[in-house]
């Protein structure tokens, strides 16, 4: 899913294939039905929750018109909908949710400038 | 010749992308530490800049994952993203395909490094280059430490590439400039992105002025993902600055937490 990603992020040609036939765009790519579903909705909550990398996730969601606060609640929202990240780098340690780990770390919580 | 400037500089897209969005005046006080450490880098006339970054998924993927790389091409591109979100033109940065040779030969010696002919540059090189070198007229080499895709390249690792940058700089008859570009605590691009840990990385950054290798190798990246979040695994571009430099002191000229950047902006420069 990742791969799917990393390629659409690249990839101008690849990126008017997927606007064109979003569904289309999957062929060739090893993914569940949730994985496609994720990616053709899109659903940005449930593709953090299934360990994409922000990293490359922040442009998908760019691709999409999705404003920085709100590409940032909806992944929010996905852990809160769907539980904590799967696989990947977040899921090293489990995620607590955004208020926890605030708390954790001693800080009352986001400001609302940086979120 | 000896390396002519060396310092550090965060590389968040949020600092040209997100502009509009952050109180003016924290703005303007990066920007202004921005463009002194432009006017250091000219003053110190170098012929080509190495810049160390941590690459965000734009040309190392995990299907191919190299933990080091540098580039070794007449050219580069950039930015990779769309240039409205960042706030960067795309442009051709130059690069010098000769001295990536005869560095990366020289690497290669003391440490094992990948090499690119082809590099399309994202935020972490186009943020620093957009201030440092906004007229895109000096040669680029870029060298890149995974920081992103774990496994990792240990700590210790990522300070024998520094030090052997730092021989390969000086090998050649070209007046070289390195720098770093990361972050220090943060959570970028995940629901907690605009948290910073202050502490974490005035503690860091207090390690990194003093030089202190035995201090900054003691850091364990399971506790940095605790404490500083994946945003941390990026201060081994900060350390292979300070093992190309191993034992000289540096200068925090700017340090400023600063949320809607997603990170502790800093600029340091090496005492050399």
């Amino acid at each position: 899913m990742q791969k799917f990603l990393f390629e659409l992020n690249r990839d101008e040609d690849f990126q008017s294939r997927y606007a064109a036939d979003r569904r289309g765009a999957l062929a060739g790519f090893d993914l569940s039905e949730e994985e496609q579903r994720a990616l053709t909705e899109p659903d940005i909550g449930l593709l953090f929750h299934i360990g994409v990398n922000g990293q490359i996730l922040m442009h998908f969601a760019a691709f999409h018109s999705i404003e920085w606060q709100d590409y940032l609640q909806q992944m929010r929202d996905g852990i809160d909908t769907y539980g904590p990240v799967r696989e990947g780098v977040y899921a090293v340690t489990g995620y607590e949710g955004v208020e926890a780990h605030s708390d954790r770390l001693g800080q009352t919580s986001n400001t609302e400038e940086g979120r | 010749m000896p390396l002519v400037f060396a310092g550090v500089c965060s590389h968040a897209p949020g600092i040209v992308g997100r502009a509009d969005q952050a109180d003016p005046a924290a703005k303007n006080r990066l920007y202004d530490a921005f463009e002194d450490m432009r006017n250091r880098l000219e003053a110190s006339e170098p012929d080509a800049l190495i810049i160390v970054a941590a690459e965000h998924f734009a040309n190392f993927f995990m299907n191919n994952m190299p933990s080091f790389a540098m580039g070794m091409a007449d050219y580069y591109e950039g930015p990779i993203e769309n240039p409205d979100w960042l706030g960067i033109q795309k442009t051709r940065i130059p690069g010098d395909k000769s001295l990536s040779e005869r560095l990366i030969r020289k690497v290669m010696e003391k440490s094992d490094v990948s090499y690119a002919e082809e590099w399309k540059f994202d935020h972490g090189i186009m943020v620093p280059l957009h201030f440092l070198t906004p007229n895109y007229d000096l040669p680029i080499v870029p060298a890149n430490i995974n920081c992103q895709g774990p496994p990792l390249a240990p700590l210790h690792r990522a300070w024998a590439f520094g030090q052997a940058l730092r021989e390969a700089a000086d090998s050649v008859p070209e007046r070289i400039a390195l720098i770093g570009t990361g972050g220090i605590s943060h959570w970028p691009a995940t629901p907690d992105s605009g948290k910073i840990n202050e502490e974490w990385d005035r503690r860091f950054l207090d390690q990194w002025s003093r030089s202190d290798k035995d201090a900054m190798l003691s850091y364990d990246d399971s506790q940095a993902y605790l404490d500083a979040g994946q945003g941390a695994f990026e201060i081994r571009t900060f350390m292979t600055i300070s093992a190309a430099t191993e034992g000289t002191e540096g200068t925090v000229h700017f340090y400023e937490p600063i949320p809607i950047f997603a990170v502790g902006c800093t600029i340091a420069t090496i005492n050399l």
